[in-house]
């Protein structure tokens, strides 16, 4: 009985340590490639909307269209939800998920 | 020699220059974008997409935070564009949402007529849709002006 007192907190505390990380663990945003957006067009909005240099946001853009998708911001759920629709505001196929 | 496109001045303004055939197309098809947006038509969910890839609550909750701004923010783009499809001079604003206008035009119709990578290299005189296809390569060149003048 003695060992059951002591195993039972333990175990609530390795649940709560689990969901801790879970909600801890940062959302991605992903920019998805697509056949309309013009390749300079995406490059300017990556500038735009995140501050990126050239070279980052192009490198970017560059993934986005041999890779079919990158990367392009992450942080709390709600950073990735505004910058997911400050993507669609400009026309970028965006969707943001927990890393 | 006839030149078209659009320049930054020295002033920060930007020189547009199309004939007037161009900007009457300019000036008619954002109106017919804006009714189908206000229709809520089916065919522009490119124009909104969801924001989880699997996740169906979530997107509407989503929907529920953001949509009336998205939508507010492209039918102010496309309103703007229709009222200086004539202007000789644009402000970075206005040329800002010829940008915005010009980009859900180009995504409804793109996404009507199935473009793909393919599109952009041959032009098929002979395919029915033809006329819509011209259309969406002239709207991508006025993109691409816009583009370049912002990024100048």
């Amino acid at each position: 009985m003695s060992t059951q007192v002591v195993e039972a907190p333990t175990h609530v505390e390795e649940i709560d340590e689990e969901a801790t990380r879970h909600e801890d663990r940062p959302w991605v945003v992903i920019v998805w490639n697509d056949p309309i957006n013009l390749m300079s067009y995406v490059t300017l909005v990556f500038k735009q909307l995140f501050g990126y240099s050239q070279a980052k946001a192009t490198k970017l853009m560059l993934q986005v269209h041999n890779e079919g998708k990158a990367v392009v911001s992450s942080g709390t759920r709600e950073k990735a939800e505004l910058d997911v629709s400050r993507l669609h505001a400009h026309g970028l196929w965006a969707t943001m998920q927990q890393d | 020699m006839l030149l078209r496109g659009i320049d930054r001045r020295r002033d920060g303004t930007f020189r547009v220059r199309l004939p007037r055939s161009e900007r009457e197309v300019l000036a008619a098809i954002p109106g017919q974008l804006r009714e189908a947006i206000a229709a809520d038509d089916p065919s522009l969910f490119r124009l909104f997409p969801p924001a989880f890839a699997d996740d169906d609550e979530a997107n509407e909750e989503y929907a529920g935070l953001v949509g009336s701004g998205l939508v507010e923010g492209k039918v102010l783009a496309l309103a703007e564009l229709e009222r200086t499809a004539f202007a000789e001079q644009l402000t970075e604003d206005e040329l800002r949402c010829w940008l915005g206008g010009l980009e859900s035009l180009r995504l409804v119709l793109g996404t009507q007529l199935g473009v793909t990578e393919e599109t952009y290299v041959g032009f098929d005189e002979h395919d029915p849709d033809a006329p819509r296809v011209a259309l969406f390569h002239w709207l991508t060149w006025l993109q691409e002006e816009a583009i370049q003048a912002l990024s100048s």
